[in-house]
């Protein structure tokens, strides 16, 4: 494996007394996609909010594209740029419109002028589908819209590695399937991914790893096939045993 | 005379209305300058203390949370009344003009850092976070992201507050600022009859009933709807 582009550390969290991640390690390599699932409260939105530094952890390192996001030096805002970010509810700026919300840190952080900024941000509506859309404000678009331009928003950045913290769990079931097909096209152009997620039919279909934790730790990882049908843990069958009833 | 004539000789004397409504114009100016003075100033520095609180710095906001606390508490005429008499046993002369304009803005500060403040922490932290993602900074993100989000929430009870503090520059008549009420006092001394405070009235009308309906658009155009 060559050098992974993301690279996180014996990681270890608390909130309060709560031990959230108790010494995690991940690897990610470069045109990878990497599921984790696990049950809620097993510390994974933790893991990938520390991938941006939305949450510091207390001891570890995570280094992403070759920074150390917890050196007290490296510029955390110039570092963010390389890594997207997509959340479970959006949070879509709601008082712009959707080439707003893409164009905004492509103008006020990227410094591109207001000409360059929107080309850019059309051609990243345009990568998920909205283009049509993007006079549009949030409260005007469908969930699954909402969430492409929150991807589209994510990708006119140009990052090296996008984070998806649950990104189909607030949606209706027949809007997931626009999301995921975004998604997918993402992967196939090679962009990097880590998705913390339960939509198991794109695991297999597009994964290459799935990464299972539990109780702040990562109890195993493997091949989508390998995870879902072998799986060599106790914890883990129970798991999957448990979501595929649903 | 019967009751009603004594009435409209006593409250609607046109021959000292005639007299004096010139007065009362002039301290309609007075009382415009010093209500818009009021509101820049404490509107302005209401927001700076609600920006400054949400830097989170501790030892910062308790000291806000106690000027904002104090200033709320204190009766505005009370604070006037101090400034003005209190302040020149320390060699500061402020006339009432300034005693007043810096009192309201005091309250109005207070008062309108709490709002800001509310505003700006009903904003979800995903707000926060999204941009915060995207590498906007803390003050690109409270700027561009957070801020208008929370001054549309903040507008109608901020409209409200800012209307009843400007009322209050009526409190100037006492110590002196010739605004409408001390214009009309002055006059009523001098004429011996209470129709200059018809007038006067008439004039805090005049000016507050626009400032009122606009208060009231405000809040309909303003209201949630997302």
């Amino acid at each position: 494996m060559a050098e992974p582009i993301v690279r996180a550390t014996a990681l270890h969290k608390h909130f309060g007394a709560l031990h959230v991640l108790k010494g995690v390690d991940l690897q990610v390599a470069e045109r990878e996609l990497v599921f984790i699932i696990g049950p809620s409260g097993s510390g994974k939105s933790t893991l990938l909010r520390c991938l941006n530094r939305l949450e510091t952890p207390e001891s570890g390192s995570v280094v992403v594209d070759g920074i150390d996001l917890l050196d007290r030096r490296t510029d955390l805002n110039h570092a963010r740029q390389r890594i997207g970010m997509v959340f479970q509810s959006f949070n879509l700026y709601p008082h712009m419109t959707a080439l707003g919300n893409v164009t905004l840190a492509l103008r006020k952080m990227a410094g591109k002028s207001r000409a360059a900024a929107d080309a850019a941000g059309m051609a990243a509506l345009e990568r998920v589908g909205l283009a049509d859309r993007a006079g549009h404000r949030p409260g005007q678009l469908s969930g699954g819209q909402q969430q492409r331009v929150a991807i589209a928003r994510a990708i006119a950045l140009e990052p090296r590695v996008m984070l998806f913290d649950e990104p189909t769990s607030a949606l209706d079931p027949e809007l997931v399937g626009s999301v995921l097909a975004v998604m997918r096209a993402l992967r196939e152009s090679g962009m990097t991914m880590v998705v913390v997620s339960h939509e198991m039919g794109f695991a297999r279909a597009a994964a290459d790893r799935v990464v299972f934790m539990d109780d702040g730790m990562i109890v195993e990882q493997g091949r989508p096939a390998e995870i879902f049908e072998t799986p060599s843990q106790a914890r883990t069958q129970a798991f999957i045993s448990q979501i595929q009833r649903h | 005379m019967g009751n009603w004539d004594r009435f409209i000789e006593t409250f609607f004397n046109a021959k000292v209305m005639a007299r004096y409504w010139p007065d009362i114009v002039d301290g309609l100016w007075v009382t415009i300058g010093l209500a818009a003075s009021v509101v820049v100033t404490g509107l302005v520095a209401g927001l700076a203390l609600a920006l400054l609180r949400s830097l989170g710095w501790r030892v910062v906001n308790w000291g806000i949370v106690l000027v904002v606390d104090l200033f709320r508490a204190l009766p505005p005429l009370v604070i006037i009344v101090l400034i003005y008499f209190g302040l020149p046993s320390l060699d500061i002369v402020p006339s009432g003009f300034v005693s007043t304009w810096v009192s309201l803005s005091l309250v109005l500060m207070a008062f309108s850092e709490e709002i800001f403040w509310a505003g700006l922490t009903a904003v979800a932290k995903g707000q926060w976070e999204a941009a915060r993602s995207t590498g906007l900074g803390f003050g690109q993100t409270l700027l561009w992201v957070v801020l208008p989000q929370a001054l549309r929430i903040t507008i109608p009870p901020l409209t409200n507050r800012t209307i009843a503090i400007t009322k209050g520059t009526a409190l100037g008549s006492v110590v002196a600022v010739t605004e409408i009420l001390g214009q009309a006092s002055s006059a009523v001394s001098n004429s011996y009859n209470p129709s200059p405070l018809t007038l006067g009235a008439a004039a805090y009308l005049v000016l507050f009933i626009p400032v009122v309906a606009f208060g009231r658009w405000v809040e309909t155009r303003f209201a949630w709807r997302r």
